[in-house]
Parts: C-alpha cells; sequence; structure tokens
C-alpha cells in the first residue's frame, strides 16, 4: 500500500478524484432535489464532443470541452428560458446534437482514436498536473461560492417563494449550471463520460436516504463522493478495472446502505 | 397611501387572456379578499402583485410602488400548500426562520431557533418545531408557513387559499389568527377565497373575479347575490 503511494501516477490520481469527487457530490445534492439528473447525463455526454473537436483539433481536449461544455449549459437554460419546453426536451436535443458532432469529428480524424476510449470510461493513468490544477482551482472556486448554498437551496425548496423574496434567482441558476457543467469537464478523466451522469445522482440520492435536513444531505454526500473515489481509485488498481466503473459501484454499495439505514419518517 | 391600485390591468400568457381590464382600488390598512371560481385567475393576479409576472397592458402599484419595488421583508406570503415539494428534507423551524434571512439556513444559530419557536408559538405550533416538512399535515403546513409570515413584522400578508387542507374548527382559528396580527402590526391582509362567507365575514374590500371584474365591493356596498350568480354561475358556494 505504501510503497503504492511513490508512484506519482497514483498521487495525481488519488488527489484528482478526491477533488472531482468533491465537486461532483456537491452539486448531486442540487441536481437530485431538482430533478435535473438528465441534466448532469446531457452535460457529460455533451463533453464528449467538445472532447473530439480537441481531438481532432490536436489541442488538449480537455481547453476544447470547457467552452463547449458551457455553451451547451447556456443552450440548455436559454432555450428552457424563451420556449415552453421542459428542460427534459431541451436536454434531449442538445444532448444527441453533442455526440452527433462528436463522433463526426472523430470520424473526420486520419488517425485512430484511441485516447477516445479514456473519456468514454475513465483512467486514472490520464490524470496529469494541468488536470489536478483545474480541479483544485474549481473547488476553490465553489467554496468561495459556498453563500450560494442558501440561496440554491431556496429555489430548489421553491422557486416562487425564492423569487417572491426577491432573489435573483434566473442569475444564481445560470451560476450553478455553469459550475455544475465545468465540474463535469474536469470528472470526465477520472469517471469517464458514460458513468459521469451517475456521479452526479447517486450520491445525492443515498444522502437523502438519511438526511433530515438539506445542510446534512449536503455533508453526506461529500463523504459518499469522496470516499467512495478514493475507495473506487483502489479497487480499480488492485483489480485492474476502469476507474469510473469501480467508483460508482462503490458508491451503489454506499446507496443499498443508506436505503438499509434510512429513517423510518423519510421512508 | 392605497395598499393596491389597479388601471386597466390585463394579463396575456401567450394569446390566453388570463386578467382583462381591472380597475379597483384598495386603500391601505385593509383585509382585501380575492373571491371567484377555480381558474378565475386569481392566483395569477397575487403573482402581478408579489412581481413574479409584469402585466400585458394597464398598471398595478402596490404601496403606490411597481410591485417588483416594494422590499420583500414588507410582504408575508403564505403560498398555496398543495403546489409544494414534500420530498424536500427540511424541519419546520428552517422554513419559518427562511422567511427573515430571505435563503435556506445551513446551520441555525441558538438565537435564529429561538426567534423560529416564538413564531411557532403565535400559530400555536410549538410542537411542531422539530417536524420534517414531509411529515406535516397540510393544516400543519399551513401554520408553518403562517409562522414565517409572522417572523418578521409585515406591512402585507398574501395568502392563497390558506383553507384548503384545514378543517372547520382549524379555519376559524386561522382567521382570527390573521385579524389579530393584522390589528397589531397594522398590517394589511390580502386572501384568495373562493368561500363567499369568509369574504363577507372577514373582508373590508372584495373584489369578484373571472377572468374580468365582475365586481369590487367595500365594507357599505356589499356583495350582490346577482353578481355572485354572474361570478360563480350558481350559488351552491353559499354555506348555511
Amino acid at each position: 500500500m505504501l510503497e503504492l503511494l511513490q508512484y506519482r501516477f497514483i498521487q495525481y490520481a488519488i488527489v484528482g478524484s478526491v477533488l472531482v469527487g468533491f465537486l461532483c457530490s456537491y452539486f448531486s445534492v442540487f441536481i437530485v432535489q431538482r430533478r435535473m439528473s438528465f441534466l448532469g447525463s446531457g452535460l457529460s455526454h455533451a463533453t464528449f464532443g467538445g472532447v473530439a473537436l480537441g481531438l481532432l483539433l490536436g489541442v488538449n481536449p480537455l481547453w476544447a470541452a470547457t467552452p463547449f461544455t458551457l455553451l451547451v449549459a447556456l443552450g440548455i437554460t436559454w432555450i428552457r428560458q424563451k420556449s415552453r419546453l421542459h428542460v427534459d426536451a431541451v436536454v434531449g436535443v442538445l444532448f444527441s446534437v453533442s455526440m452527433a458532432l462528436g463522433i463526426v469529428f472523430l470520424s473526420l480524424r486520419k488517425e485512430y482514436s484511441a485516447d477516445a476510449m479514456t473519456y468514454l470510461f475513465g483512467s486514472i493513468l490520464a490524470i496529469d498536473a494541468s488536470d489536478i490544477w483545474m480541479s483544485a482551482a474549481l473547488v476553490g472556486l465553489c467554496l468561495a461560492c459556498f453563500p450560494l448554498w442558501g440561496a440554491w437551496a431556496y429555489s430548489s425548496f421553491d422557486r416562487e417563494l425564492a423569487l417572491a423574496g426577491r432573489r435573483p434567482v434566473q442569475r444564481e441558476d445560470y451560476i450553478l449550471i455553469f459550475l455544475i457543467a465545468l465540474s463535469v469537464v474536469v470528472a470526465v478523466k477520472v469517471l469517464g463520460i458514460i458513468l459521469l451522469a451517475a456521479f452526479l445522482v447517486i450520491p445525492g440520492a443515498s444522502a437523502r436516504l438519511i438526511s433530515r435536513t438539506f445542510f446534512q444531505m449536503t455533508l453526506w454526500s461529500i463523504l459518499f463522493g469522496v470516499s467512495s473515489s478514493l475507495s473506487g481509485i483502489f479497487l480499480s488498481y488492485y483489480l485492474d478495472l476502469p476507474s469510473g466503473a469501480s467508483i460508482i459501484l462503490v458508491q451503489t454499495a454506499f446507496f443499498g446502505l443508506a436505503f438499509f439505514l434510512r429513517k423510518r419518517e423519510s421512508a | 397611501m392605497n395598499l393596491i391600485e389597479a388601471k386597466n390591468l390585463s394579463l396575456k400568457i401567450g394569446r390566453n387572456p388570463i386578467l382583462s381590464d381591472l380597475n379597483f382600488s384598495v386603500p391601505d390598512h385593509s383585509f382585501f379578499c380575492i373571491l371567484g371560481p377555480n381558474g378565475a385567475g386569481k392566483s395569477m393576479l397575487i403573482k402581478l402583485i408579489l412581481g413574479l409576472f409584469e402585466a400585458s397592458a394597464g398598471s398595478l402599484k402596490v404601496f403606490d410602488q411597481s410591485p417588483a419595488q416594494v422590499p420583500a421583508e414588507w410582504v408575508g406570503y403564505v403560498p398555496q400548500i398543495k403546489t409544494f415539494d414534500r420530498s424536500f428534507p427540511g424541519l419546520s423551524t428552517e422554513l419559518v426562520i427562511s422567511g427573515e434571512l430571505g435563503r435556506w439556513p445551513a446551520r441555525m444559530t441558538s438565537a435564529q431557533r429561538a426567534k423560529a419557536r416564538e413564531a411557532l408559538k403565535m400559530v400555536g405550533a410549538e410542537s411542531l418545531e422539530d417536524r420534517s416538512l414531509h411529515q406535516l399535515s397540510g393544516g400543519e403546513l399551513q401554520r408553518v408557513f403562517l409562522a414565517r409570515a409572522f417572523i418578521l413584522p409585515r406591512r402585507l400578508l398574501i395568502l392563497d387559499e390558506p383553507a384548503t387542507g384545514i378543517d372547520t374548527l382549524g379555519e376559524a382559528d386561522l382567521y382570527s389568527l390573521l385579524e389579530e396580527y393584522g390589528k397589531r402590526n397594522s398590517c394589511n391582509i390580502i386572501m384568495i377565497t373562493h368561500d363567499v362567507d369568509v369574504a363577507r365575514h372577514h373582508a373590508s374590500h372584495v373584489l369578484l373575479l373571472n377572468h374580468r371584474q365582475i365586481q369590487f365591493s367595500d365594507r357599505d356596498s356589499g356583495l350582490s347575490e346577482e353578481q355572485l350568480e354572474r361570478a360563480f354561475g350558481h350559488s351552491q358556494h353559499h354555506h348555511a
């Protein structure tokens, strides 16, 4: 175990997955409570379009995926506000467009896209120093935005009540979806596009089962997220499994535990 | 000063006219009832007054200002209970204190807890203090929302069908709580109801609404049977 920690790539994997675990599980509580799980799925697939564009252009895929995913997040929020479509329909449209674009970009690329697999399934070997810095900066930003927790919680509880209290709910929603989009981008190497959406739902859903207050739910969710990332990484290393899948399986075990331990009153 | 002043007020959503051409004014220190059948546009009028929507035509003033300019802490809003999301993990006290903070509390200080308890006591609901929101019955939740409105001295309470989900005994209790709070804080009350007798007994001003303004009356002019029939289409809403 200790000699394992001497490897540079393992150090990166541990730090990276803890940071990513924090981000995804923090936002998970809002996604679960606002019934936006399909949005998480949409944003992670939007990242695929961006990653493919980066591979095609020969730049760091995450540099292309960041503006691409933010644009899709903006598009989802904007189209929803300007039309009478429900969020799931808008996500459904932009999700498919991004996937289609991603496939087109990859097929335009001459050489074989082995690294695309990294982004689809997640790989701890792919995490480098720049990923760590990006995740750490985002964690810092989210902690600095902690005063918004109460605002997001309030409009998650009842949007109309928050609006009647003169909260700038629309602006706060834009900030929330932007931070979720950025978290999705930095999480994509650890978790992979396909399983990322699960990480935006399972910690929050497990925490909901055993929490009486929204603050408790947030703390439990972060605890589940960070500890499942850590144990998933070790599982992935020892059993030679993709990191994303290992983490999600650990989370599912937490969910099962929470389900059996849930307070009867919150059943 | 007027509490409400509506001039040729109209609201359309898409192409649907929800409210058309309302003209009335209610002075400060009033108990104003909005009366009408289901789907008459009562809740939308409340949302205009709260500043959640803008009028499509005409003008609406609340305390002589545009509704969105009225400071949030002046207004205590008790929404319709049936629209409430019961899956949210929260406690009664947290909901009550959110009325003062304007956001959801993370951890409450003991001073905040005491203040919430005080407000719950005012509505006879101190026993609900530590209860989860989803455990509350409709009537209990109504009281917690009322305590949330009472946590600050308001200039206006707005209630959207407060009697839904409350038994008759609780209902009488609710109106006496409202009148008492209104008198003590010289606070206005705007209430949606479809109960004609409630409007008759408690209101100083009544707007009879069915998309259009059927009748607007103060205590002296009273509600005419004929107009009530026009609004509701029948007179079965009269209670003994």
